[in-house]
């Protein structure tokens, strides 16, 4: 299909703003009587606070007041509360806010407050927590007993505490890389017979992994600024989402969504920390609502170390059973999360993504989220994909050259096919050629030759090579598409979506323009304040927004192009199928010149009223969505409608990555020589923003391979990274220099706009295209453990031992 | 942070470069008689070619002054301790951050933000529109520092190779992992140049 908009590149209204500093983001807001509020972080890791004395600092000149978790509605752990009070669970989690007229006031004033702890018993290391006798970061339980498995990763997981222990011989059976025997997990599932599977094998593989849990860095920090007028609050969020974020937001104000105005036009990077509201949101809120003043409540660079969410770490165990074709049988696998205080688990995800990218014949999962007294874990890009693709990738390299075959191949054997069953449940995909996309990827890179020729080794440098999969599920349905033309005849194409960076807020609003067959210049997005009558859409995170906004998009358009054949019939006579669209006039199909031009047409829409000017609307729309339509009604012709599209199974985002890495033997530092990104996204609809989710992907994927991770003090539960150069996120001089990337373009055909999202695996293909060269580079050995660094590959060179434990988390 | 240590740190920079080396006498001890002598509270700055006159605490960091004294919040502040180059501005076409520059210290300074470059018109610059047809930016929260270390590179070499514009920008901090992009953006805006 020969699209006007989709495909091309285009200027998206945002990025004229932000090469300006015009774009503003919470910090830069200012308003009359606002008034500044800093957070005062908990020292100690486990505990609870027994007493607040905060006279000295109310004295103070300039001071307005302090909130404390009793100012707020009761939290039970453990739910993440605003603030804590009887459960103190990590190093820097917030205890009270305090409010000035000043920032320099309100943090000279945060040092005379005293906080009176009492101090518990704390774990750093899920694995320590599990063996008998360890150590339990809530007095209730060291597991999440989750109550409902969740549908969208972005939710705050919900659950109470159970206490799993393993004997200390299990445990250490599980460093060593074995199975242990007889132990209780917290869930899983499976699918297929796993002793068939392993039985026809013609190898088996066993091997133990960890990956770090890694912070978001995301460069604005997660402040806030909010006011209340005539029992309404405005709220300037940094957040991934738009509409999403108004139903968590209002219960956490104890208000009605329709007296909440959240006014987001742009946010300084979330990569799933954001996805819905947070509790510092919920602090500035409720402060501004006691205080009666706009409080901008900032939250500094350290602090969003504390709060601002990280990746679970991962100790597991895998065993992979191989035929002689290539072909995996069986695939079983064990996953201990370190869920943080929050209790994250990624887990089925993690196992979902090894179900997808080598459909094994069968599966079992068996999984423990653990509590530790570390920083909140939550959704971070790929959650549970990206890390399993990170460890598995170097364990199958093991498989393939066991098998002797090519490492590429055997991917590709394995590869899933748009009638492939997948997950636990074996379901539908709605298409993947993810075939398609080694094969490119393949070709970019010249992998069979580059692949065939013997590593050698030239002075203290080796290279190797790497290939990797990855996967997300990459779109929803079900929400609604809103679209305006008013009597002037502008198109306003309005997006309850996010705006996160990745332009896919107004990628998919081209869809509409697509439909409509009009101009861009004749368009204008509205987004990015909630005032503004936008409808209602799904969280801006898990790679979704293509997909499912570019059909909420399409189908609102076709509403109004409904709309405006029946005006244009009622007014030339005929049937509405008689009429055509173009060049933004809805005409008669065998007489040009019997039409309305656009403006024309909303203008008699509003004077038909009803459905065509939105005084109706259907009753299968949202009432987010309703109360847009309603702010609207009368000021143009409407189109408006629920996405109820087919969608016959999982919309996959899919990526194939392969690099090459120059390992130098002596420092045991490593550089990215080369790297290729593929992606199997449907159809591309914005070239620019594919290279940019691709390259920013693969930056992410070095970023874990090498760099990042949080570290925590087993002796005193502090965290050492809290600051970009400790937790080292990538910088320029980490990556290429150049980076190539492509995608093999075939539509979805469940998307009439046929694209699907790939924002967060080509973070998981990167990742794993990187460990697998790693281990190459090094005749095959894999650490199965991110980040791999220097040191340990010093160690490795030289025969040492590493300085830490096999499966132990905050290593250096 | 703690807010407290790093402008100390600043203030011993000062020290460094001024007063001190003058002094037989500890160098804090020095700073703060220095900084005592020589600070004055209101002062004159020359901002995107504009003077502003603005009320300034000797402690007061330039990125502060910026933002919260003087409305020009193109600046941003993504660490505030020098690690990330959010804040990047040109003082006499160098780029520095101004968040580890105390203000009191660039009175006699050229001092360009991310506003100053835009025409009257609001013609984009060459490193802005080259940033805009490349997409350069993601959530946008670091170019404006990208932008103004690409203009320190433009108008000290128009003419860099991509190697060179890589390590102009390797100051500056993208969670996004937009560097490729900012990169063509450098080498286009240098095209456009030439």
């Amino acid at each position: 299909m020969t699209f006007m908009h989709i495909g091309k590149n285009y200027t998206p209204p945002d990025v004229i703003g932000k090469v300006t500093g015009e774009a503003r983001y919470v910090e830069d807001y200012q308003r009359e009587g606002l008034v500044y509020a800093r957070v005062y972080s908990s020292p100690i890791p486990s505990g609870r606070v027994v007493n607040i004395d905060a006279s000295e600092a109310l004295r103070m000149d300039g001071v307005l007041g302090i909130i404390t978790a009793e100012d707020l509605p009761a939290s039970d752990a453990p739910a993440d509360p605003l603030l804590a009070s009887a459960d103190v669970t990590y190093v820097g989690q917030p205890i009270l806010a305090l409010a000035a007229i000043s920032d320099e006031i309100a943090e000279a004033a945060l040092e005379r407050v005293r906080v009176d702890f009492e101090y518990r018993d704390f774990v750093t290391d899920p694995l320590e927590s599990l063996v008998e006798g360890g150590p339990n970061a809530y007095p209730d339980g060291n597991v999440l007993n989750q109550a409902e498995e969740l549908a969208d990763e972005n939710a705050t997981i919900r659950g109470g505490f159970t206490t799993i222990k393993w004997p200390a011989s299990e445990v250490e059976r599980f460093r060593n890389g074995q199975e242990p025997r007889e132990v209780d997990f917290a869930g899983g599932w499976t699918y297929g017979d796993l002793e068939a599977g392993f039985a026809e094998a013609d190898v088996i593989v066993e091997e133990s992994f960890v990956t770090a849990s890694t912070p978001h860095h995301s460069l604005e920090p997660r402040s806030a600024m909010s006011y209340w007028e005539n029992g309404k609050c405005y709220f300037h969020g940094s957040t991934q989402s738009q509409s999403a974020v108004l139903e968590s937001l209002a219960a956490m104000l104890g208000i009605e969504e329709q007296d909440l105005v959240l006014i987001n036009q742009a946010t300084g990077g979330g990569f799933g920390s954001k996805g819905r509201s947070y509790p510092m949101m919920g602090v500035c809120g409720h402060f501004s609502r006691i205080l009666n003043r706009p409080v901008q409540l900032r939250v500094t660079r350290e602090q969003e170390y504390y709060v601002g969410v990280g990746r679970p770490g991962m100790q597991g165990w895998v065993k992979v059973g191989a035929k002689a074709d290539g072909r995996v049988t069986a695939i079983d696998v064990i996953i201990v999360t370190d869920g943080g205080p929050t209790g994250r688990n990624s887990a089925s995800a993690s196992a979902q993504h090894l179900s997808v990218v080598y459909t094994p014949g069968a599966m079992r999962l068996r999984n423990i989220p653990v509590f530790t007294n570390t920083a909140p874990k939550g959704a971070q890009r790929g959650p549970g994909q990206n890390e399993m693709s990170a460890a598995i990738a170097p364990i199958m390299d093991r498989v393939s050259r066991q098998l002797n075959m090519d490492r590429m191949e055997f991917r590709r054997v394995n590869a899933p096919h748009s009638d492939s069953p997948v997950y636990e449940y074996q379901g539908p995909m709605t298409s993947a050629f993810l075939t398609e996309a080694i094969d490119k990827a393949s070709e970019m890179f010249n992998w069979r030759e580059r692949e065939s020729q013997p590593r050698q080794r030239n002075g203290n440098k080796v290279r190797g090579l790497g290939v990797g999969l990855g996967y997300h599920a990459a779109g929803g349905n079900g929400y609604d598409g809103l679209v305006r033309i008013t009597p002037d005849g502008r198109i306003h194409l309005h997006s309850g979506a996010g705006n996160l960076g990745t332009y896919s807020y107004a990628d998919t609003t081209r869809a509409a323009a697509e439909v409509l067959q009009c101009r861009w210049e004749s368009c204008d997005i509205v987004a990015g304040n909630s005032a503004l009558h936008l409808p209602h859409a799904s969280v801006q995170g898990g790679s979704n927004t293509i997909f499912t906004h570019s059909r909420t998009n399409w189908v609102a358009a076709e509403d109004a192009v409904r709309k405006l054949k029946e005006i244009a019939a009622g007014e030339f006579g005929g049937s509405p199928e008689e009429y055509s669209i173009g060049d933004e006039r809805v005409f008669r199909t065998d007489d040009e010149s019997q039409g309305f031009t656009y403006g024309e047409a909303a203008a008699k829409a509003v004077e038909l009223g009803g459905a065509y000017s939105g005084q109706e609307y259907p009753e299968d729309i949202n009432p987010i969505t309703q109360r847009a339509v309603q702010g609207l009604a009368g000021s143009g012709l409407i189109g408006v409608a629920k996405d109820n599209l087919p969608k016959r199974g999982i919309a996959p985002g899919l990526m194939v990555s392969m690099a090459e890495v120059e390992i130098d033997l002596d420092t045991g530092k490593y550089q990215v020589t080369d790297y290729v990104g593929v992606a199997d996204c449907g159809t591309v609809m914005h070239p620019h923003g594919l290279s940019q989710q691709i390259n920013g992907g693969a930056v992410w994927g070095m970023g874990m391979a090498g760099l990042e991770r949080h570290v925590y003090d087993p002796q005193n539960g502090l965290p050492a990274n809290v600051g970009i150069y400790q937790a080292k996120l990538p910088t320029i001089l980490d990556v290429p220099a150049e980076m190539k990337n492509g995608a093999v373009d075939i539509a979805d055909p469940d998307n009439p706009a046929g694209g699907r999202g790939v924002g967060e695996p080509s973070q998981g293909s990167a990742v794993a295209a990187i460990t697998g060269a790693i281990a190459d580079a090094l005749g095959g050995h894999s650490f199965n453990r991110v980040p791999v660094t220097p040191d340990m590959i010093v160690n490795y060179v030289a025969q040492q031992e590493d300085g830490f434990k096999p499966l132990e988390l905050n290593t250096f | 942070m703690n807010p407290k240590l790093t402008r100390r740190r600043f203030i011993k920079g000062v020290i460094y470069s001024s007063a001190a080396a003058a002094s037989g006498a500890g160098f804090y001890l020095s700073a703060q008689s220095a900084a005592g002598a020589v600070t004055e509270r209101l002062l004159t700055l020359t901002i995107n070619g504009v003077e502003r006159r603005v009320d300034v605490a000797p402690n007061e960091t330039l990125a502060f002054t910026l933002r919260n004294k003087l409305g020009l919040t193109g600046t941003k502040v993504a660490c505030n301790r020098g690690e990330c180059g959010a804040c990047t501005v040109l003082l006499d076409d160098v780029a520095n951050y101004a968040c580890s520059v105390l203000t009191h210290t660039v009175k006699r300074h050229d001092i360009i933000t991310v506003e100053g470059l835009r025409a009257p018109d609001g013609t984009l610059s060459v490193v802005q529109q080259a940033f805009v047809e490349e997409l350069a930016p993601q959530c946008g929260f670091c170019t404006p520092g990208q932008v103004m270390s690409a203009e320190a590179l433009l108008r000290s070499n128009p003419n860099p190779s991509r190697e060179q514009a890589r390590q102009a920008l390797a100051g500056n901090i993208c969670r996004c992992g937009a560097y490729d992009h900012y990169l063509n953006g450098v080498m286009r805006a240098a095209e456009m140049l030439s």
